[in-house]
């Protein structure tokens, strides 16, 4: 066990290295990190004195050392239109996303693992067609056309639900079922390959021969089996969530980490980007660490091998 | 001297009537939602390919007079506009015929990229192990660990978008799943007789790689590229949705939804229709797909 939480330490500490060399190496992508930065108009001479303030014309793994110490320290620099630090501004709009990206999940899992079991359950009835079409659909549509649509039937047409703006539980609604949708499609079909898979394994025809009614062979000897891939699909669907934020918080107006990003690349503002790059791909590595710490006590064999 | 084998031909009543593809259509065409998902596939494909047939109108030329029109109605000249027009009057069904050419283009383009990349990592990282399998497996969970809109947006706003662009940035971000998928095919392949045959003949790793690994994991690579095809439209029409996609004038679905949003209260068909267009096109693609799977390797997860 110990030997297991060492390897996948030292594993996670490797991925967020290369992340950080990823996320350095965006701005150096056309090899002139000034010009990303600064404004077209801007003359030869501002350009030659703001190389020379940003260490630009340091070699490249100066450079990247002294990015990544600040990066450590939480120090991406000063946000270009904002002037303020830009890790501050990431970090300030990082407890909204994390809000929309955990409703969703709650919503996917609360759906669709009830959904999924059931359809498993009772396979090829009307119930196991209407949850595969939904879960069907559900993967196949954009999720920037889902969002447009729940406003046009629920702000525009029925005047429910706030279409815009984070506040009360009202505002969560819309943002959070555009998000999940996606999720929600991917472990309702996920359960219920995984519950069909153990349902014909020996121990389940053992037990109801032993005479244990539907029920507990369900919720018990099943699903405790089946729960292993759905556990590491929610590691994964969590850096679909993040990512997904993006267009969601987009379309909401929702004050998150994805809008902010989204607003930062067309403003040029490469700090703030870099800074949320970094913060949401740290956190998906986190969260993937604690997936498989947990994971562990689901299924022994893993730290066993 | 050594001369070329050639295999004895089967007796005629060993011989099966029909070849190996016969069999997969016809395991294929059983399925009627798989069936039905190639015909959605081959019918978008054939629009984008004969848009200037399929609709008498030009998606870029604007009409100011004709603007925001419902489905339906006519312009001048007599003409029906069948889903209406945009907010500088040009025909919305024109536009959507013509939108399917940049999602189709990035989609096979993307999935050629990432497909060919993801097939030699997992090729190599599955057959050799060792070091490099853990260098590429490595890369791979720095490449999964990333935000994938937001990375590629990123990368998209410094180097300025183009198609190509955009067809490199997916493609060349998108191989971890074909790489995953490969990777554990190659590596239970290589402990198979045929393989250590090969080995102990002499043959080159390349060689082995290619004649006998390669051939082995395709039907695995065909069906993760064939759903992934799903995701990169997706993608293309959201980075598209950002303003960040294929540029305009060219029409893209993505781009008419963003236009559409504006007038979401007061001209509904705007953004309603282009979105319908990726729903039923990745739908097909992910049915097709799905019956790929169960005909091919029901057991494949993905």
């Amino acid at each position: 066990m110990r030997t297991f939480l060492t390897r996948r330490l030292l594993q996670s500490l490797v991925v967020l290295l290369g992340i950080s060399f990823v996320v350095f190496f965006i701005l150096h992508l056309t090899g002139d990190p000034a010009s990303v930065l600064l404004p077209p108009e801007a003359t030869a001479q501002d350009i030659r004195e703001f190389r020379e303030r940003m260490g630009f014309n340091d070699p490249f793994y100066v450079q990247y050392a002294r990015f990544l110490r600040g990066a450590l320290q939480g120090n991406f620099g000063d946000s270009i239109r904002h002037g303020e630090p830009a890790f501050g501004l990431v970090v300030e709009r990082m407890p909204a996303t994390f809000q929309l990206a955990g409703a969703a999940l709650l919503l996917a899992l609360c759906l669709a693992i009830p959904a999924g079991i059931v359809s498993a359950v009772r396979r090829n009835t009307l119930i196991d067609y209407v949850s595969t079409v939904v879960a069907l659909l559900g993967q196949s549509m954009p999720t920037f056309w889902l969002g447009i649509m729940l406003i046009l039937l629920f702000s525009v047409q029925l005047n429910l639900l706030p279409s815009s703006g984070r506040g009360e539980w009202r505002h969560l609604v819309l943002p959070a079922v555009t998000l999940g949708l996606f999720t929600t499609a991917r472990i309702t079909r996920l359960t219920r390959s995984g519950m069909l898979e153990v349902l014909s394994q020996d121990y389940i025809r053992t037990a109801r021969a032993k005479g244990v009614s539907d029920p507990p062979v369900v919720w018990k000897h099943a699903l405790k089996n089946a729960a292993i891939p759905i556990v590491t699909i929610v590691g994964i669907e969590l850096g679909t969530l993040l990512g997904g934020s993006v267009i969601t918080e987009t379309i909401f107006a929702w004050p998150g980490v994805g809008r902010l990003s989204v607003q930062a690349i067309y403003n040029r503002d490469y700090p703030v980007v870099q800074a949320a790059v970094f913060l949401l791909a740290s956190t998906f590595v986190l969260v993937n660490l604690v997936v498989d710490v947990l994971y562990t006590y689901l299924d022994p064999r893993i730290r066993l091998s | 001297m050594s001369t070329r084998a050639t295999a004895l031909p089967l007796p005629e009543e060993f011989r099966p009537v029909r070849g190996e593809w016969w069999v997969f259509l016809r395991r294929l065409a059983r399925r009627r939602t798989s069936l039905f998902g190639l015909v959605v596939v081959a019918v978008v494909v054939v629009t984008a390919l004969g848009a200037t047939w399929v609709t008498p109108f030009d998606p870029v030329e604007q009409d100011i007079g004709d603007r925001l029109k419902p489905p339906g109605s006519r312009d001048a000249t007599g003409h029906v506009h069948p889903l209406g027009t945009d907010h500088l009057g040009r025909d919305i069904l024109a536009r959507i015929v013509f939108g399917a050419r940049p999602a189709l283009l990035v989609g096979f383009a993307a999935v050629a990229i990432s497909g060919v990349l993801g097939m030699a990592a997992g090729l190599v990282a599955g057959y050799f192990g060792g070091r490099i399998d853990d260098v590429l497996m490595r890369l791979a969970d720095i490449q999964l660990a990333f935000p994938f809109i937001l990375l590629a947006i990123a990368v998209i706003g410094v180097l300025g978008p183009s198609l190509t662009t955009i067809i490199c940035v997916i493609g060349v971000s998108s191989w971890v799943v074909y790489a995953r998928i490969v990777r554990g095919a190659a590596l239970s392949l290589r402990e198979r007789e045929f393989v250590q045959a090969a080995q102990a003949l002499g043959s080159r790793d390349g060689r082995i790689l290619l004649r006998h690994v390669l051939p082995n994991v395709f039907t695995p690579w065909l069906v993760v590229a064939t759903l992934d095809m799903a995701r990169v439209i997706v993608i293309e029409s959201a980075l598209s949705f950002l303003g960040l996609g294929v540029q305009p004038p060219t029409p893209t679905w993505g781009g008419m939804l963003a236009d559409g949003r504006v007038y979401i209260s007061t001209a509904w068909w705007l953004a309603t229709f282009p979105g319908l267009a990726i729903l039923v096109t990745v739908l097909g693609i992910n049915l097709f797909g799905d019956g790929l799977r169960d005909t091919l390797d029901p057991r494949l997860k993905v």
